[in-house]
């Protein structure tokens, strides 16, 4: 396979951030009461993680090992400034709606480990296209599970009525449990899948976190 | 006197860091374990947390505010927040070896804790004040506490339950959050 193309499959259904890694746990539960919001969140954090990977890819050689934490994290921290001063500027009623969630994407897992675990290691088009692949999975994601949730809580889809009249919405798929709920069932349909096809490789949950999760993840080292 | 109790019981309980506002999740999902575990953890967050809302707030009304550079305050925190878990570390590690082998560990993780980070955020959004974000940062790490240590609690005995294959690792454990969660959507009728 191309190796661009393997990248943008990788990171939408092999190591799919939110749904496989378990990365950006925080913004895929909060901003989902609406697939709308969970796409415009998904958006953002896609932004930031392609430009986090080509500015980091692209500054590799010259930013000396010790530091490199320290350097991604103010390299992230000005772009999703920039995302985020853009986001209240042109669609105000999504930062409205984001709110403090648009700031935290700085602390998002998926893009500090991208950046340990790819972006400085390989050249800037690959880690582009692994920051657009990363990207798409997590908007995917969010999106599905904004979408369960509005459908079931409040019956619209993107904000368009779309149940039956009869349908009385469960108002709890959008409080706080119903976050919890649908992504565990939505884990666990896909944990189903996987253990039908391929009984040897259970896909189990990643202990420990952040941008140390990369390496955690693999070795299954954790906190222990 | 009442409003600052109630900055308190509205972060710990009501608006719980985790289980409403999904703050700190990963953590709370990765290092929930054992009950000995997290409530290590959680001590470690408490102490961070409270420094660091008082740093967060301090900074902003006194350097960011006058500076007219308050869209640069989420560059500014992050970089403070890694900053002082690295001093802390280096304090604890010199002065009381005791509490570094307990929080040791813990310490780095929390920097990538979007709890820090959010507890400082929206101090400066609702405006509170130094003594006022103190307490809200520590009414929050003290919700984060609760929160984790009783899901340990649940964690160590489903560990021993026969749970069904594609539910096992994270989904039980979400699962356990949703019951959480609608536990602590009681609290709310505490609000005044």
């Amino acid at each position: 396979m191309n190796p661009l193309v393997e990248r943008l499959y990788n990171g939408i259904v092999k190591e799919n951030p939110s749904l496989v890694l378990m990365l950006g746990m925080c913004p895929t539960l909060a901003v989902t009461t609406s697939a709308t919001n969970g796409f415009g969140m998904g958006v953002s954090t896609l932004a930031v993680l392609v430009m986090s990977n080509l500015v980091i890819s692209l500054c590799r050689k010259a930013i000396p090992d010790e530091v490199r934490l320290p350097a991604y994290i103010v390299i992230v921290a000005s772009l999703v400034t920039v995302v985020e001063l853009l986001t209240e500027a042109y669609v105000p009623a999504l930062y409205s709606a984001l709110g403090i969630y648009i700031p935290l994407i700085v602390v998002n897992c998926i893009i500090l480990g991208r950046a340990e675990a790819y972006a400085s290691k390989n050249p800037p088009l690959l880690s582009t296209f692994d920051g657009l692949g990363m990207g798409l999975g997590f908007t995917i994601a969010l999106t599905i599970v904004g979408f369960v949730r509005e459908l079931l809580g409040a019956g619209t889809a993107f904000g368009y009525q779309v149940a039956p009249d009869f349908y009385e919405p469960i108002a709890i798929f959008v409080k706080a449990p119903g976050a919890f709920l649908v992504l565990a069932i939505i884990i666990a349909i896909m944990n189903g899948a996987n253990i039908m096809t391929r009984a040897d490789e259970i896909v189990e949950d990643c202990d420990g976190c952040c941008a140390r999760c990369s390496k955690v993840c693999h070795t299954k080292e954790g906190e222990e | 006197m009442t409003s600052l109790i109630m900055i308190v019981i509205t972060t710990a309980l009501i608006n719980n860091v985790v289980l409403s506002q999904f703050l700190g999740i990963c953590s709370f999902l990765g290092v929930s374990r054992q009950i000995k575990t997290s409530a290590s953890l959680g001590a470690a967050v408490i102490f961070v947390i409270t420094i660091a809302s008082a740093v967060a707030s301090l900074l902003y009304d006194f350097v960011l505010v006058p500076l007219n550079l308050t869209y640069l305050k989420t560059i500014v925190f992050i970089l403070v927040i890694a900053a002082l878990v690295q001093m802390v570390e280096m304090f604890l590690k010199k002065t009381s070896p005791a509490l570094y082998q307990a929080l040791g560990i813990f310490l780095p993780l929390i920097t990538t804790n979007c709890a820090v980070l959010g507890v400082a955020l929206t101090n400066v959004q609702d405006g509170y004040n130094l003594g006022e974000s103190i307490l809200a940062g520590f009414g929050t790490a003290v919700g984060y506490t609760i929160a984790i240590v009783l899901l340990a609690g649940i964690r160590e005995r489903i560990d021993e339950d026969a749970v069904p294959a594609p539910f096992r690792g994270a989904p039980v454990v979400l699962l356990c959050a949703v019951l959480m969660s609608i536990a602590f959507m009681g609290f709310s009728g505490l609000s005044i």
